[in-house]
């Protein structure tokens, strides 16, 4: 069965000088429940806006974009959501931001304090549940936010470059908890990032976007997610295999960047 | 008493603190460098010392500490003026303070009037020369009086006895004011004096009117003598006024001096007697010419060498005088600056910074007498606790026609002249609070009246303005439909309202309150505004996805967001509104602080209007520590998020 599908999804923005910007051209792509996919590309090539798309927060022009054949049109539990920043709620502690979701639908408080424990723990946050979220450093702020996203149970996890504001060390501690949560979960994950080694590290699949207009330039199956599930991450990264691919894509984007310079001048 | 201990405390407070601080400066390491903020850490020595340093200031522009230390000096300084006041006159005669006689200013004051009007007559247009001639013989003639003055071989006997009568009555007023014992008082005069003293009271004492109750000005200084010195100079001062009312009594007349006058006199009457109406030019010249013999007629002009011995006595008592004063002008010079009581004559005011500056020692005493409740300002307490039934609010909340739509009739008197109580008419009385429950204390007074304004006004202004500033912050029809409304009014200072509000709403709260309100809701819209307008667009995304509602994402996202803005809002408003408020006070209404300080202003009750800007300045401090600590309470992710 196949879940995620978008079909000639296309996405133009008029800013509000009147000019037109194609954010978006003709995406089909299908993404099978279970699937990490990531995607990649070079700044303004439409990644988030994709991502917001398929969240619901904004309509595509064109096109028609279906999770489980019901058409995504607006944001809804079964998609969930994490944010470069987090985005979490300062004004509530570590627990009251993860269970904010079950709040606002009035679940049972006791049920709900179990289940913020349980994903508490899974994100390496145990003991930290009365803590002002204002206190945490970036890497725990992440983890609150996978927490509050997760603890709602969505069928897709989007995430819009969760990890691109943390320190080499913390980003690689949260790449290993976002495939421990994938193994164990089972979830269908789109992960946004402009870090190529990541996406080739937690992508399954990997789609390399290219812009001007946004669209997919080249896609990708990897091994690595599987093997990162058992082996070291450190030790996929000195694979020969990941080295070349890694060797490739960087290529690949460093020749669009060029593109884009040559269009500009 | 007080004052004096509080005087030496402050004093080796700042000098202690001084000392400290320079010690502490040499042992301390400072590793700071200059623009380090961390150098102004701590000090709070400096803090007693600058505290100190303005209490001081205060202390002695007031003369508060003249007041403590020599509190008998002001009621001898003020005899000293009376002294002062009843030598002025005779020495004036003298040049010991003056450059010359009296007799020779006026002299050549009246020269010169005289020359003037000459040469204006001589050259007028209006006269003929027959004229001319006749008015420049009267002022020839006029000039002619003074060396019938001046001539030291027409000075009569009688004159001459009297100037020797009036210097020796001088001589023997220094002898006596030298003795220890003038001016030989009586044991019943003593009494009597000790009497008026007390009735009078001390410098600065508070009064309380036991009629109305209100506090009375405060007695600037006591008139009557207190002390030996002071009586001294009180005595000799009345007997001065005598000897000075004896000696421009009398006259320099001699009758050669007489008759000229009378001739001239006489003829310009006569002179103006025949001029007709259109020559009035004339007789107002003529007019003039009298005046001017009149005025040289009165003053006191004598031979040049004729008062010598009185002056010589004059100046005796004034030295005198001096050396009895001694103390008294150091205390005068060192204790009284920016003024004096001297200055005030008999009349015994204080001239100087002392008199709008009132004495902390006294305004703290009427600010004690004032806390009173039995006292307050205007028959109002500032801050007290009266016992209201609960009927009276019940009464007030529940709406009288209650009892109107219930059905049958209001009880009717009987023949007998009883009034038969049934159902509705019981109703009646509950709803209109016409009956008793139990009392609770509820706080009223002055302040607690000001206080309610702003706290009613800024009330308001947050329930209606905190929604509407977020729907407006959300909305593109609620930020274009009010905006033109709270624009138009938000720029006129909110003073400029008051008049208006005021006549139409009424003096009372409910004007008062609605200008507040209008002050406090421009500035909570503003701020929830921004608040609402300032969420990051990613939370609400993600509170979407977490599957909030509309309402929930208002209510648990961008409330909370908004909260920083808000309170911040709140505490500029309430600012705002203490402002306005006193301000308001002061154009109209009876109760309020503002009131207080216009009442107590048009009765130059300086001590009343230094307590009330005490009173608001405390205030307005507290409400903004308190909203500072809510502040830091409520948002502690602050600029951390
Ligand atoms: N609301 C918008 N209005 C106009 N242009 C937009 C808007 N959102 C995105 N864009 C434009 O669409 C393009 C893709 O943006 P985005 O999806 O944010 O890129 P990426 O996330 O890959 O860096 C960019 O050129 C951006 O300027
Ligand atoms: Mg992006």
């Amino acid at each position: 069965m196949s879940d995620l599908v978008s079909q000639n999804l296309n996405m133009i923005f008029k800013t509000p000088k009147g000019e037109t910007v194609h954010a978006l051209k003709d995406l089909n792509f299908t993404l099978k429940r279970g699937e990490l996919l990531t995607v990649l590309g070079p700044s303004g090539c439409g990644k988030t806006t994709l991502l917001n798309i398929t969240a619901g927060f904004i309509r595509p022009t064109s096109g028609t974009i279906t999770l489980n054949d019901k058409e995504i049109d607006g944001p809804g539990v079964e998609r969930g959501m994490v944010f470069q920043q987090g985005a979490l709620f300062e004004w509530l502690t570590v627990a009251e931001n993860v269970n904010f979701g079950l709040r606002m639908k009035k679940k049972d408080p006791i049920e709900t304090q179990k289940k913020v424990d349980e994903w508490l723990e899974i994100v390496g946050l145990k003991g930290f549940g009365n803590t002002p979220t204002y206190q945490l450093s970036g890497g725990m702020q992440q983890r609150v936010a996978l927490a509050r996203c997760l603890i709602n149970d969505p069928d897709l996890i989007l995430m819009d470059e969760p990890l691109g504001a943390l320190d080499a060390l913390t980003r690689e501690k949260m790449q290993s908890l976002v495939l421990k949560i994938w193994k164990e979960t089972g979830k269908t994950i789109i992960l946004i990032t402009h870090s190529v080694e990541e996406a080739l590290l937690l992508g399954e699949r990997l789609y390399v976007m290219a812009p001007r207009p946004g669209r997919i330039h080249k896609e990708y199956n990897l091994p690595f997610a599987s093997m990162g599930l058992k082996q070291d991450l450190r030790e996929i990264k000195k694979d020969k295999d990941f080295s070349a691919k890694r060797e490739e894509i960087l290529e690949m984007i460093w020749n669009m960047e060029e593109e884009i310079m040559g269009k500009e001048n | 008493m007080l004052t004096q201990i509080v005087t030496f405390l402050i004093f080796f407070a700042v000098i202690g603190c001084i000392l400290y601080g320079r010690r502490l400066i040499k042992t301390e390491k400072v590793d700071a460098v200059f623009g380090n903020p961390e150098r102004a850490l701590g000090g709070t020595h400096w803090v007693i010392v600058g505290s100190s340093f303005l209490l001081l200031i205060w202390l002695y522009y007031s003369w508060d500490i003249a007041k403590g230390f020599y509190p008998k000096s002001a009621n001898e300084l003020c005899q000293v003026g009376k002294v002062n006041d009843s030598l002025l006159g005779l020495k004036y005669q003298f040049p010991i303070e003056e450059r010359e006689f009296k007799s020779t200013s006026q002299i050549k004051k009246e020269n010169k009037n005289l020359e003037k009007l000459s040469n204006e007559i001589k050259n007028s247009k209006e006269f003929n020369n027959e004229q001319k001639t006749i008015l420049v013989s009267f002022i020839d003639k006029t000039n002619q009086l003074i060396p019938l003055l001046t001539n030291e071989d027409l000075l009569e006997n009688e004159t001459r006895e009297k100037i020797d009568d009036i210097t020796g009555k001088i001589n023997l007023l220094t002898e006596n004011f030298q003795k220890p014992d003038y001016p030989f008082e009586t044991e019943q005069e003593l009494n009597e004096r000790l009497k008026a003293v007390n009735e009078e009271g001390g410098w600065g004492i508070t009064k309380i009117d036991a009629g109305s109750g209100s506090i009375e000005n405060t007695l600037e200084v006591p008139l009557v003598p207190a002390t030996d010195r002071g009586l001294k100079f009180h005595a000799a001062a009345q007997e001065l006024n005598l000897i000075s009312e004896e000696f421009f009594k009398l006259r320099n007349h001699n009758p050669e001096f007489k008759n000229k006058i009378k001739e001239i006199k006489d003829e310009i009457k006569a002179y103006r007697n025949d001029l007709t109406e259109s020559e009035e030019i004339a007789s107002t010249y003529a007019k003039n010419i009298v005046k001017i013999a009149r005025r040289i007629e009165f003053a006191s002009i004598y031979p040049p060498n004729a008062l010598d011995k009185m002056q010589n006595a004059i100046i005796k008592f004034d030295n005198a005088q001096l050396d009895a004063q001694g103390g008294l002008r150091l205390i005068d010079t060192f204790l009284f600056p920016a003024g004096t009581i001297i200055a005030s004559g008999p009349s015994c005011s204080e001239q100087g910074s002392g008199r709008w500056l009132p004495k902390p020692s006294d305004t703290f005493n009427k600010f004690v007498l004032m806390s009173k409740p039995s006292v307050g300002y205007k028959d109002i307490p500032l801050l007290w606790i009266k016992m209201v039934d609960i009927s009276t609010w019940i009464g007030f909340i529940l709406p009288d026609w209650i009892a109107d739509i219930l059905p049958g009739e209001y009880p009717v008197h009987t023949k007998d002249g009883t009034v038969k109580q049934n159902l509705k008419g019981a109703v009646l009385k509950v709803v209109t609070g016409d009956f008793k429950l139990f009392k609770v204390p509820v706080p009223y007074g002055h302040i607690w009246d000001s206080f309610l304004r702003v706290f009613l006004g800024l009330v308001f202004g947050i329930i209606i303005g905190v929604p509407l500033g977020l729907f407006m912050g959300l909305n593109r029809f609620a930020k274009g439909f009010f905006d033109p409304l709270i624009e138009l009014y938000r720029p006129v200072p909110p003073l400029a309202w008051a008049p208006l509000i005021i006549s139409v709403l009424g003096i009372d709260n409910t004007g008062k309150v609605f200008l507040l309100f209008m002050v406090s809701l421009s500035i909570m819209i503003i701020s929830a505004r921004a608040g609402a307008s300032g969420t990051q667009l990613s939370k609400i995304h993600a509170a979407h996805s977490l599957g909030a509602s509309k309402k929930q994402i208002l209510r648990y996202v961008i409330f909370p967001n908004s909260l920083p803005e808000i309170l911040t809002g709140i505490r500029v408003a309430v600012g705002m509104c203490w402002g306005t408020l006193v301000a308001a006070e002061f154009l109209a209404g009876t109760t309020g602080i503002g009131f207080v300080e216009n009442v107590a202003k048009k009765y130059f009750q300086y001590e009343v209007i230094w307590i009330t800007i005490f009173i608001m300045g405390m205030l307005g401090l507290l409400f903004d520590v308190t909203l500072r600590k809510i502040i830091d309470k409520t948002i502690p992710w602050r600029g951390k998020g």
